[in-house]
């Protein structure tokens, strides 16, 4: 009896050991050592590392950088979680359904996805340029003035916004248009047998059934709002004035621009326990909503 | 098989070997380059380094593209925290203090032994050299440096009714010249801006002409004291806040950097600051004929220096080091710097390239060229602090925040003075 169950005990960890080695040597040692490092000052090759405890903390709470950063990134989520998921339903419904030549639409949709967001940066950027670029070249014969989309703080956030949305919305429409095809046909044909209207059967019936995709989209979405910040290197640079800073490559910046890795840590510490909470959230909250019964 | 043969073989095995055995004692130097402007840069590094080990086959010398700018110093002072730093490396001057600090790099004076290298050192421009040295000794040799200048479009100033061969020379004619330069459509749209100085991702550079013009500087030379909030500098800033508010011969925000040349091409604008570095790239894409000038003057002339020079790093053997600073010595030497600068359009760094047959008949066909250079004679230490992204960047937002409106010039700088003041009382 007890030797079997300590086969099986062995069996057990043998089986957990390559997941668990992988995350412990990626992700959580990494995350305890950035916790450790964020007690410390910087090491500099002339100053060595020394403990200041909270310090760093206490100038992330007074740093107004960090709270531009840190709403900028809030704005940035709330603006492209939603509208991305939306579009990319809509997106699918669309391509779902019976329409010449659906296989190029599926396509051009997703197309963006398949670009690598450096060049998808590069090509808004010639649609943002004030004067010359696309959407100058067809504002102004309407009688419109030049607009500086990346150089106006109020505009440059919202300008990158939808750049995020443009590349994010097709990669979305994948998952919704394979959800869409594992509804049985069957509920729709009786859905028209009991006079249901387009719209009441999607409130009623699609919707909810695409409640599993919706969370999994939306964890991806969430994840990639914070994670993203490749278009930021290449449109603003995180300018004018922080307008279009993101947590993430605020980071970037302080680590690798100015080179102090604890404050860096620090900062990194604040998204874990953003990007936790979050976590929590999604799954104590929509968890339960999310299985149609 | 014969014995003799095998014999032969053998000889000729051991003979290999023995000379592989000499080749891994010859020296191995990795360096690495950044490239900040478009054309023939990194070709030319590239072409310049074969050359010099064609010559010096006993060293060896790996030439690593490393990026922009910013990459390369990212990259380098990685490479120095892994234990694997390049032996020398063309970085930033403004970044001399955080490789100091880092203990990246010696001084040149601990390298350089007999006399002939000591006055090696002295030969290069003084206004470059305001970048490379502190306390007293020499961390960088000047190598792609630049100041940045005006370009104007002689076409654009002819059909304002100006004369085609003056460019402004002060602030008040820049605006004077601006207003005829700038013109609006029916509908009131602006079709061209009289002037145009980019602001974006580093607007301090071109800023500092402005505070220079005004007599004042930035930092101190001991890197560690900034006058972001001395009034002279709130004044420039003013001035070219109003450039774009008040007398609206300037585009409003932030104005692209990269864009800016194409602009000017395409007459989107009859005047633009930029980089003595984009000197041959207008030379073959401007549709109409233009001139450069420096930049205007206001209580005196003046403009910063810019681009990047040569550091040796101080993880390698002495052989590296004598090595390296060989090489430098070479690649800065009359001929090269000529080669260098005619294919690029940056500042040969020391007087007597501009006196190579070559450099003589490049700027006797192409006079424009000349300006950068004679401009070195007012232009002063682009600006360099320890922690200098973070101050930068600091005085970058400041800039930005006035720019765009959201401060005024005067809490702008006194704003990013707190804050620079903040970061650097622990240096002084």
């Amino acid at each position: 009896m007890g030797s079997l169950s300590n086969r099986t005990w062995i069996h057990a960890w043998l089986f957990l050991s390559p997941a668990m080695i992988l995350l412990i040597a990626f992700t959580h040692y990494p995350a305890a050592v950035t916790l450790f490092h964020s007690f410390f000052s910087t090491p500099r090759g002339k100053r060595p590392a020394k403990f200041v405890g909270l310090e760093n903390y206490e100038t992330m709470l007074a740093d107004s950088t960090f709270w531009t950063v840190l709403g900028n990134n809030l704005w940035y989520a709330l603006g492209t979680i939603p509208l991305s998921i939306g579009i990319a339903i809509a997106m699918a419904l669309w391509v779902d359904s019976k329409l010449k030549g659906r296989a190029f639409v599926r396509m051009a949709y997703f197309t963006p996805t398949v670009l690598p967001l450096i060049a998808v940066a590069n090509i808004w950027m010639f649609f943002y340029t004030p004067g010359f670029g696309l959407i100058d070249q067809i504002r102004i014969p309407l009688g419109f003035s030049q607009q500086n989309w990346l150089g106006d703080p109020d505009a440059a956030l919202n300008a990158v916004i939808v750049v995020a949305i443009w590349k994010e919305a097709g990669f979305f429409m994948i998952f919704y248009l394979a959800a869409l095809q594992t509804i049985p046909t069957s509920l729709r044909e009786a859905a028209a047998i009991e006079g249901a209207g387009r719209w009441y059967f999607f409130r009623r019936v699609t919707f909810p059934l695409l409640m599993p995709t919706t969370l999994f989209v939306s964890v991806n979405a969430v994840i990639n709002s914070f994670r993203l910040v490749d278009h930021i290197f290449v449109m603003t640079e995180g300018g004018p004035d922080n307008a279009s800073s993101l947590l993430l490559f605020y980071i970037y910046e302080t680590s690798f621009r100015f080179w102090d890795t604890a404050y860096a840590s620090t900062l990194t510490v604040a998204l874990l326990i953003l990007l936790f909470a979050v976590a929590i959230g999604q799954f104590l909250l929509l968890d339960k909503r999310v299985h149609y019964r | 098989m014969h014995f003799t043969k095998k014999l032969g073989i053998g000889a000729v095995a051991a003979a290999m070997s023995l000379s592989m055995a000499q080749a891994a004692q010859a020296v191995d130097l990795q360096f690495f380059f950044p490239v900040a402007v478009g054309g023939k840069a990194a070709d030319t590094i590239e072409e310049l380094t074969k050359e010099y080990a064609a010559a010096h086959p006993d060293v060896k010398i790996d030439a690593v593209y490393a990026g922009s700018y910013q990459n390369t110093v990212t990259k380098a002072l990685t490479a120095v925290r892994g234990g694997q730093a390049p032996q020398l490396s063309v970085i930033l001057s403004v970044d001399m203090f955080t490789l100091i600090e880092e203990d990246a790099i010696v001084a040149f004076d601990d390298v350089i032994k007999s006399d002939e290298e000591k006055a090696w050192l002295k030969a290069f421009y003084p206004a470059f050299m305001e970048n490379s040295q502190t306390g007293g000794k020499t961390y960088g040799i000047p190598f792609q440096r630049s100041t940045p200048v005006m370009y104007w479009n002689k076409d654009a100033f002819k059909k304002a009714g100006l004369d085609p061969n003056t460019p402004p020379a002060t602030w008040a004619e820049l605006v004077e010249f601006g207003k005829k330069l700038t013109v609006k459509d029916a509908s009131g749209n602006v079709t061209q801006w009289g002037v145009r100085i980019p602001s974006s991702g580093f607007p301090y550079w071109l800023f500092q002409g402005l505070s220079t013009q005004n007599d004042v500087v930035l930092a101190n030379g001991d890197g560690n004291k900034t006058n972001f909030s001395d009034p002279k500098v709130i004044e420039a800033l003013q001035y070219l806040v109003d450039l774009s508010a008040k007398h609206k011969i300037m585009a409003p925000g932030i104005i692209e950097w990269g864009s800016t040349p194409k602009a000017f091409f395409e007459g989107e604008s009859a005047i633009m600051w930029t980089s003595t570095g984009n000197l041959t790239n207008v030379r073959n894409n401007a549709p109409f004929d233009f001139g450069v000038a420096m930049l205007p003057a206001n209580k005196r002339r003046g403009a910063p220096t810019g681009g990047g020079n040569f550091y040796i790093f101080k993880d390698s053997t002495d052989e590296q080091k004598a090595a390296s600073l060989d090489f430098i010595k070479w690649i800065t030497a009359p001929k090269q710097a000529a080669k260098w600068s005619i294919a690029t359009g940056y500042v040969a760094p020391r007087a007597d390239a501009w006196e190579t047959p070559e450099m003589k008949a490049y700027v006797a066909d192409f006079p424009p060229a000349l300006v950068a250079r004679d401009q070195l004679e007012f232009a002063v230490a682009e600006l360099s602090t320890y922690q200098n992204q973070r101050i930068t960047t600091i005085f970058n937002d400041g800039l930005e925040a006035a720019i765009t409106g959201k401060a005024s010039p005067e809490e702008a700088m006194n704003d990013a003075q707190q804050k620079a003041d903040k970061i650097l009382k622990d240096y002084r």
